[in-house]
């Protein structure tokens, strides 16, 4: 069943930096190209590890409906 | 939920203190960081990416350690200006600046016209005697000018980490570090041009 909650990344303040795969349990967040972190939302579970350690505030964790 | 593997890169963290730990004993080691200057540019402009950030990074590594796993930060969020582009160019160019600085002071010995001053700087500021650390060797002077020069920019730069650190997320250093600014706008610059070709 999938999470009522996922993570959402904002390309435009993205720094690229690789934190969010890090923390990322389940590996389903990736920096694309060098450019910004890309998240497979059919596999995020929204536990909100990769927002926790964002230092640029990039990550916000949505709701499913809004996706 | 699986552990995630570790790889050899993942203790990186490690030879950063070692790095750090060396400009106590023989400054001449700070030619060493030149690998995390000219390494995240080379996979950036050849490869694309930013690996050297990602995962090769000691500096971020460590700063997860003391303020992750070792509870020295207080883990608020980063202030929005901290990562803002305006600011985060403007310290890259300041950054590079002051290397230009560093740089035009090793020229200045090597051609005769400035003597080896065996301190560093901290913070571009705080001179602070560090001769303990070179007593001359098979080099010229102008080797031993850029160690010094070097390895104020890089503990000035550990320091900011370590204080934004603190105050902020463990990694607020990368929200404005210069190299990560650099090589992320190489690879936007990289992804565009290969984007324009394929239209």
């Amino acid at each position: 069943m999938a999470s009522k909650r996922c993570a959402a990344v904002d390309e435009t303040i993205c720094v690229a930096c690789g934190a969010c795969e890090k923390a990322c349990p389940l590996g389903v967040i990736k920096v694309y190209k060098g450019c910004f972190a890309k998240v497979t939302k059919d596999r995020c579970v929204g536990c909100g590890k990769c927002e926790k350690v964002c230092p640029a505030n990039s990550i916000q964790m949505e709701s499913r409906v809004n996706v | 939920m699986k552990a995630k593997k570790k790889h050899w890169y993942d203790y990186l963290w490690i030879w950063s203190i070692i790095y750090f730990s060396l400009g106590f004993f023989n400054i001449l080691f700070a030619w060493l960081g030149m690998i995390d200057f000219l390494l995240p540019i080379m996979l950036a402009v050849f490869g694309g990416n930013k690996f050297f950030c990602n995962h090769l990074c000691g500096r971020g590594q460590l700063y997860c350690k003391v303020g992750g796993d070792l509870k020295c930060s207080r883990n608020r969020p980063t202030p929005k200006w901290m990562a803002s582009k305006w600011f985060r160019y403007g310290f890259l160019i300041f950054f590079f600046a002051m290397f230009g600085n560093m740089v035009f002071q090793t020229a200045l010995v090597a051609n005769g016209a400035g003597n080896l001053r065996e301190a560093i700087k901290l913070f571009w500021t705080f001179r602070i005697p560090w001769g303990w650390t070179y007593s001359g060797s098979i080099f010229p002077d102008w080797v031993a000018q850029f160690s010094f020069g070097f390895y104020s920019l890089m503990l000035t730069s550990l320091l900011i980490g370590l204080i934004v650190m603190i105050f902020f997320k463990p990694r607020t250093w990368c929200a404005f570090c210069p190299m990560g600014t650099m090589t992320q706008a190489i690879c936007k610059l990289r992804n565009k041009a290969r984007k324009q070709i394929e239209e």
